[in-house]
């Protein structure tokens, strides 16, 4: 099979969660990775691209302009499968690439598709409470596949990379300011978080959740009333409807483990729950529990983790 | 100012997840619908507060079954002026979008708004195929929402932070937290939804590109392993060597 892969590219670094689509396509079919701009795509190869086609016309993913880069390179490559990261980009294009070719998008992808008969993509739903196999009926496919589901795999590859200079007509949008959320790795792409909720009675306790969010190399969440009552800001709500996230480890302390607090956090890989309440429902969701007072925890864990990371 | 905003019911947030006939559907046993946050809390209401403050018509739109009407006269209570609804089992994304689009086609608004995502599917994909099917600049994940004559500014997610998008009307928006406060409808609201037209549509041929063919659950977790509050280096231990993620 023929596959696009649609890969982001920021202040010309692929995302990581492009080398995790690349990598999955390379298992479907023979990639063709498309991007754009000022951008190193040397790497692609290494995670199974055999192609990179790179338009330096469009420097950001505007909606409109990047599905006609796909859509263009479809025909041209004469593809039948397209592959997008299920993030914040991929879920601004991936819909119109899907409208535009006709295709079936199975939306949220967490497994390679069955391909033996029908073609089936398991996805998440129900806000990870379930899954749900996507039949996809169509000749041409789109599958957006959900950021830290799949683990990239280097092969060692080397791709040819041309560019391209298709006509993508003019951006509806035009992108005036960037507002940052601050350094650090943003928290659909974390692999460590640390997150804490009202059981930290006020904004001012949470210096020992960032203390060991720096220890751990981890970004910090936070539950929904935080958020709300202005103690966190509101790119850290985490849960169905905040972020929902995937991360391999996540430390939640005084957070009672609400259904809709577990909704954005159970993808999980591992989960660690402090709380002084051992009939908390988070318990039941957890790997590792410690029933205890968060103030003290937080900080002896952070201690023993300093100690562990020195010894390494 | 006409805007146009895509409702859909979701099941509460509390329901429990299951499924019947072989795992092929999602067993609605005890299931209350409500209206999904997304479509109530952010985009129907950040409508409402544009049209107060501009003039200008709410219409909802929403395609499913007479079963969908309950949600539909929730928020026309929330303050919409008027609802369509597009008869019709929604069958995938595509499917609804390509009739949100052709009734949009037919209508012209100024403004087409989508929630980010339903909270069963979680698929984000409606608003921007009915974007590419009308052909206008789509605008997802988006947080604020201020219009000054034709142009709107929009802060959009993006990894990382937000990006600050100015737009030309008309464009399609799936809306995110942040967009408005939530509404609690008044009784007058409530009363006043009743009388309120809601136009049922007949729905337009599609093929179906994609369709959901079993549900499964998550395999159950092992149970939690409890750690003294004293011993954080056996936590450490195991996140290290048992779980590996440290
Ligand atoms: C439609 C809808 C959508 C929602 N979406 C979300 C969402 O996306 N995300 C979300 O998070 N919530 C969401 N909620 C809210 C959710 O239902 C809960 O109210 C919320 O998650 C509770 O937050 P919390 O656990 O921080 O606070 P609480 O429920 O107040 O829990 C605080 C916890 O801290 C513990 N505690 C107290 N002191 C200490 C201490 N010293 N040390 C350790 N533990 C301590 C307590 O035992 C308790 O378990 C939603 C609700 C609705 C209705
Ligand atoms: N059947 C429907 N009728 C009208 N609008 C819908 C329907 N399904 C989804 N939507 C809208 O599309 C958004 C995204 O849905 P989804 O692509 O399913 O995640 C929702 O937040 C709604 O605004």
């Amino acid at each position: 099979m023929s596959v696009i892969v649609f890969v982001e590219s920021k202040n010309g670094n692929v995302s990581k969660a492009s080398f995790e689509a690349v990598s999955y396509g390379s298992k479907i079919g023979d990639v063709t990775a498309v991007t754009y701009g000022d951008v190193d795509a040397t790497a692609l190869g290494e995670f199974g691209a055999k192609k990179v086609l790179v338009h330096k016309g469009l420097s950001s993913a505007n909606d409109q302009q990047a599905t006609k880069l796909v859509v263009a390179a479809v025909e041209e490559t004469g593809a039948d499968t397209v592959i997008f990261s299920q993030d914040q980009i991929g879920k601004a294009i991936a819909p119109r690439v899907s409208a535009a070719l006709n295709a079936g998008h199975a939306s949220g992808a967490i497994e390679l598709p069955k391909t033996d008969g029908d073609f089936i993509v398991k996805t998440n739903v129900f806000s990870g409470k379930a899954f749900a196999n996507v039949k996809l009926n169509s000749d041409k496919k789109v599958i957006s596949l959900l950021p830290n589901s799949f683990s990239p795999e280097k092969i060692g590859g080397s791709a040819e990379i041309s560019e391209v200079s298709y006509d993508l007509g003019s951006a509806g949008i035009t992108v005036k300011d960037f507002k940052s959320e601050g350094e650090g790795v943003p928290l659909p792409e974390a692999e460590l978080v640390v997150s804490a909720g009202r059981g930290l009675k006020g904004p001012e306790n949470w210096g020992m959740v960032e203390d060991l969010a720096a220890t751990l190399g981890a970004t910090t969440a936070c539950s929904r009333p935080v958020a709300d009552i202005g103690w966190r800001p509101h790119h850290e709500h985490v849960g169905q409807t905040g972020v929902a996230i995937r991360p391999n480890l996540y430390i939640a302390a005084g957070i009672s483990g609400a259904i809709q607090h577990l909704a954005g956090v159970n993808g999980s890989k591992t989960i660690v729950v402090i709380n002084t309440d051992s009939e908390a429902p988070f318990f039941k969701a957890a790997d590792y529990g410690i029933v205890g007072d968060a103030f003290e925890v937080l900080p002896k864990l952070n201690e023993a983790l300093k100690k562990f990371k020195a010894a390494q | 100012m006409k805007l146009l905003v895509c409702i859909s019911k979701a099941p509460d947030t509390t329901s429990k997840i299951a499924f019947t006939d072989g795992d092929t559907k999602f067993d609605e046993n005890g299931v209350q619908y409500i209206v999904n946050p997304y479509d109530e809390w952010y985009a129907l209401v950040r409508a409402l507060e544009l049209v107060e403050a501009n003039g200008g018509t709410v219409t909802t739109i929403t395609v499913g079954t007479a079963a969908d009407d309950p949600t539909i006269r929730k928020a026309l209570a929330i303050g919409a002026n008027d609802a369509v609804r597009i008869d019709a089992e929604p069958k995938d994304a595509f499917f609804v979008a390509k009739q949100i689009a052709e009734y949009a086609k037919a209508n012209e608004f100024d403004i087409v708004f989508t929630g980010k995502e339903t909270i069963n599917y979680n698929g984000a994909q409606l608003g921007g195929m009915i974007a590419e099917f009308l052909n206008q600049p789509y605008v997802s994940l988006a947080e604020k929402l201020d219009i000054a004559g034709n142009v709107a500014t929009l802060d959009r997610m993006v990894a990382g932070g937000s990006e600050v998008i100015e737009v030309n009307t008309p464009f399609v928006l799936s809306a995110a937290k942040g967009m408005a406060e939530q509404r609690i409808p008044n009784m007058r609201g409530i009363m006043a939804a009743r009388t309120k037209p809601l136009t049922v549509v007949p729905a337009t041929e599609v093929s179906n590109l994609s369709e959901i063919v079993s549900y499964e659950m998550p395999a159950e977790k092992s149970a939690c392993k409890y750690i003294e509050a004293d011993n954080m280096d056996e936590l450490v231990e195991l996140l290290h060597n048992e779980a590996k993620v440290i």
